[in-house]
């Protein structure tokens, strides 16, 4: 039963709209950063850059930025270590306590991330701990690697055990099966892990909010001059910190292009070397092509496909 | 290769795990040792008197709890009922749209959710970007909605859009052609389509995608601060008072005890029914 061209054309403009809602007040913060007025009001009359001169000469934004940057390096680093040995063992080892693993893992995604940033506040004065950004990093850990778990298995669920098994049967150890055949396949897998561990991390305000002492990243900042009434560098930090990601999710979009434009540059090489082959071979094999001159030539392509 | 499997697994979900059980499980432990300290201590190694569970109900501190989950509740099923429409398209109507639609949404996760709550400040406050529009293109005015309740659920429901829509896709996408096809044939209106046939068999969608926006609505604090003002206290909030100004860490760790014991329960359940598996995977059975 498909819908008719009626209903198809209302869904399509409902999903505009869905689209248009969301990104609705980032519009109005991206005008609200251009405005030059410092008490904002709509329609904004004289637009004015310098708001943006003065946040990026501002020694604060820089020190938020350095803060949030090294909470985001670290905490993709760990998830995506974490995340794709947990991906193992979520997805493709059938081990004797995989399904109690897989709540485990759900678990901190559903919950909420407040109370766990004051959980986490708790524990760390119960061991004595200063908070400060490292004990940030811990707190977005403990929420970002369960999620990368889950991306990287996805990846996980879809491919075929029989190429690790097939591996080890040709005698490689553990080790190298990991290096040769599992990193390789899961590799998209990581790669979008560590986008969307970087982006939550840097985006992340509720568990910052509680687990970063006297230190403070972006959204933390951005909060507490929200609350404490309209400052124009608001919406201006705000839209570069939005922009950071931009640049990232462009850059990582470029580079899975860029390897994908090579890996497709190098099969059709090794297609147009088997061509070459083929095509210079069946001369040299002089009077009727015998099953034994053909499989004289064989033996290549599976080695130059290989490689 | 089945010992070397369960060897595998149990190794490679070490690191994971013991990260887990150090920094989630753990300090679940210890809030939930220190809620039933007497009040005001700030060590866990006294005589427990459950003191702070009758202050609570005794002072009826409770009440942010109610709204919490009272707020959460309808932003949930507002959200259902939103998301549902467009859940269908994504899964069964759009090809190339759907991948639009799931970038267009996934990125708006990637901004920071008071950046995004600012925005909608901005866009509906007096003199914001639609009143202020408005006024000047048309004379006319209006009150600006923001600062009370509706504004809350409002926030939620914007912030948690994505964690009910994809669910639900994915749930609907698990509905096979053949039986809604079926159904039609067979004379079923409508109505007994979405009730008997797609709204059952999305059922493991609906229960992720509600639970998850349900729990993490009830615990969210953002939405209230921002955009309601002081109009109600929600329960993160309370919490945090209790442990910050309030001074008093084994009054919050009962208010969060209660809160996770309810939307913990919840989340265990709707886990626990679950076949992860067949639903990540591509394994359908």
């Amino acid at each position: 039963m498909k819908p008719g061209p009626r209903t198809t054309i209302a869904l399509y403009l409902y999903g505009i709209l869905a689209l248009a809602f969301l990104y609705l007040p980032l519009v109005s913060v991206g005008m609200a950063s251009i405005s030059q007025a410092r008490y904002l009001t709509f329609p904004i009359r004289r637009y004015a850059f310098e708001w943006y001169g003065e946040a990026l000469e501002s020694d604060t934004v820089a020190g938020l930025l350095a803060t949030s940057l090294k909470v985001a390096a670290l905490v993709t680093l760990i998830s995506v270590v974490l995340g794709f040995l947990g991906a193992l063992a979520f997805a493709r080892y059938q081990w004797r306590f995989r399904s109690l693993f897989q709540k485990l893992i759900l678990l901190p995604i559903f919950f909420p991330q407040t109370v766990l940033g004051l959980a986490l506040l708790m524990w760390i004065n119960a061991l004595d701990v200063i908070p400060d950004w490292r004990t940030a990093v811990l707190a977005h850990v403990v929420w970002v690697a369960p999620i990368a778990t889950l991306i990287i298995a996805i990846r996980a669920y879809s491919f075929d055990p029989a190429l690790e098994e097939a591996a080890r049967d040709m005698g490689a150890s553990t080790f190298t099966i990991l290096k040769e055949v599992t990193i390789p396949l899961l590799m998209p897998g990581v790669v979008s892990a560590g986008l969307f561990a970087f982006l939550l991390s840097w985006g992340n305000f509720p568990l910052s909010l509680f687990t970063t002492g006297a230190d403070s990243t972006l959204p933390e900042w951005l909060y507490a001059r929200m609350v404490s009434g309209y400052s124009p560098l608001v919406p201006t930090v705000g839209v570069l910190s939005i922009a950071a990601s931009v640049v990232l999710i462009m850059a990582a979009g470029l580079i899975t292009l860029a390897v994908r434009w090579l890996r497709a540059r190098q099969l059709a090489r090794i297609d147009r070397q088997l061509a070459a082959q083929v095509t210079t071979g069946r001369p040299a094999t002089a009077g009727p092509a015998s099953p034994a001159a053909d499989a004289s030539f064989v033996p290549p392509a599976p080695a130059a496909a290989c490689e | 290769m089945e010992r070397l499997d369960g060897r595998l697994g149990f190794w490679s979900a070490g690191p994971i795990a013991l990260m887990l059980t150090a920094f989630f499980l753990a300090p679940m432990v210890v809030i939930a040792a220190f809620s039933v300290m007497p009040q005001r201590v700030f060590e866990f190694t006294q005589m427990p008197d459950f003191s702070s569970y009758r202050v609570i109900f005794e002072q009826r501190i409770y009440m942010p709890l109610v709204w919490s989950l009272g707020m959460a509740l309808v932003a949930t099923l507002i959200l259902f009922v939103i998301c549902w429409p467009l859940a269908f398209a994504m899964a069964k109507v759009f090809k190339r749209f759907t991948l639009v639609v799931t970038i267009g949404v996934v990125m708006t996760l990637f901004v920071s959710e008071n950046i995004r709550l600012f925005g909608w400040i901005l866009t509906l406050m007096r003199g914001g970007l639609i009143e202020g529009h408005l006024r000047a293109w048309t004379g006319l005015s209006f009150e600006s909605p923001l600062y009370d309740i509706p504004a809350i659920v409002f926030g939620l429901v914007y912030v948690y859009l994505p964690f009910m829509l994809f669910p639900l896709a994915q749930g609907i996408s698990m509905v096979p052609d053949d039986a809604r096809q079926a159904a039609v044939d067979l004379g079923a209106s409508r109505w007994r389509v979405l009730w008997e046939i797609e709204l059952p068999l999305a059922a493991p969608g609906i229960m992720v995608g509600g639970l998850l926006t349900f729990v993490l609505a009830a615990g969210a604090m953002a939405e209230a601060k921002l955009l309601g003002g002081q109009a109600v206290v929600v329960i993160s909030d309370e919490i945090e008072t209790a442990f910050t100004f309030g001074q008093n860490w084994p009054l919050g760790s009962a208010l969060a005890i209660l809160l996770i014991a309810i939307i913990g329960s919840l989340a265990v359940f709707a886990v626990s029914r679950l076949d992860l598996d067949a639903l990540m995977g591509r394994k359908r059975s």
